[in-house]
């Protein structure tokens, strides 16, 4: 749900970072609260268990200055990846603006991409969201592995297992290195911003 | 849903605010949507830490949402938080909104309570107009 203030003259967004488990949602979040700086990057949450997997979510609030005449502030979060928390996946998508779906490159992770890109679609449309026509942005992640000789799929077979009905932006990235995470950002938040826009303000 | 709020209905929300609690030594108001959005807030915490405030809140009653239906309720309407220093108070406004109050020892529970059931309406009516 987008909120606009207009006595503060002000946008909100919500972008929520999804993906199968250990995909790099959250490494996303902590490379983008590390690299920015305090004026921009609020407090950032984390619910996690001790083995530091996403237990409910991730949260981190962003201000990014200004566009046209309204200050945009950002909510960045991440769902837990693993199968068995739907519910908390489902609960954390409500209200969302844009989605980021962060997919794990590596061979053996196949499967589980196109698995949770399926569970996507299905708790948006719980939400009467259409993914088809909500911002969506998607990341290769772990593409640094590729020097280290993993297994990793190309991105024509990313492309092909998981954008090929959206033609969404995808971009390549490493999360843990940190290349690809802002540009992801950025394209997510300029879809996101000019739909919410468009609908709020006409 | 999405909101869009104007100069008028702010000013009209902080005044209702501002009067009933903040007057009365609540430490802080803040109204979240579901979605974790803050969409008005008042009193003396910084921002940076109300606006994680505000997305615990959210995820916290979204929770309590599902704990409800388990046990075949269809929702709780309020949450309370009893700490050391502070309580939080915990109030569905609508089905779109939570009032959350931070407040001290200073302030008794039963006058947040009866100062929510005064005010809850009137803040839905604003944000629903």
């Amino acid at each position: 749900m987008a909120f606009i203030d207009l006595a503060k003259k002000e946008i909100q967004v919500k972008i929520v970072y999804y993906g199968p488990a250990r995909s790099g949602k959250t490494t996303n979040l902590l490379y983008l609260y590390k690299a920015m700086s305090k004026n921009v990057a609020g407090k950032m949450v984390t619910i996690d268990t001790k083995g530091d997997r996403t237990l409910f979510f991730d949260f981190l609030p962003l201000n990014i200055g200004k566009i046209k005449d309204l200050s945009v502030r950002i909510q960045l979060y991440t769902v837990p990846g693993q199968v068995i928390y739907n519910a908390t996946r489902k609960l954390v998508l409500k209200g969302v603006d844009g989605i980021v779906f962060v997919a794990d490159s590596l061979r053996v992770q196949r499967q589980k991409n196109i698995e949770s890109l399926m569970n996507l679609e299905e708790n948006l449309r719980d939400y009467h969201i259409d993914i088809n026509t909500c911002p969506l942005v998607l990341q290769y992640n772990k593409r640094d592995l590729l020097k280290a000789n993993f297994p990793l799929l190309s991105i024509g077979e990313l492309e092909e297992d998981l954008n090929a009905r959206f033609k969404a932006p995808a971009f390549e990235a490493s999360a843990t290195v940190g290349f690809g995470v802002f540009e992801t950002l950025r394209e997510i938040t300029k879809i996101t911003i000019r739909s919410v826009a468009r609908k709020l303000l006409g | 849903m999405d909101l869009i709020l104007t100069e008028e209905k702010q000013t009209r929300i902080s005044e209702i605010i501002d009067r009933e609690l903040i007057k009365n030594g609540v430490e802080h108001v803040f109204l979240v949507d579901t979605a974790g959005n803050l969409i008005v807030e008042k009193g003396n915490y910084p921002l940076e830490d109300v606006l994680p405030l505000a997305a615990l809140s959210a995820a916290n009653f979204g929770a309590t949402a599902e704990i409800a239906r388990l046990v075949g309720e269809e929702d709780f309407t309020l949450l309370f938080h009893k700490g050391e220093k502070y309580n939080l108070h915990f109030t569905k406004v609508g089905d779109q909104f939570i009032l959350v109050i931070l407040f001290g020892k200073n302030v008794s529970l039963g006058l947040v309570r009866y100062k929510i059931n005064k005010i809850s309406d009137d803040l839905l009516n604003i944000l629903m107009s």
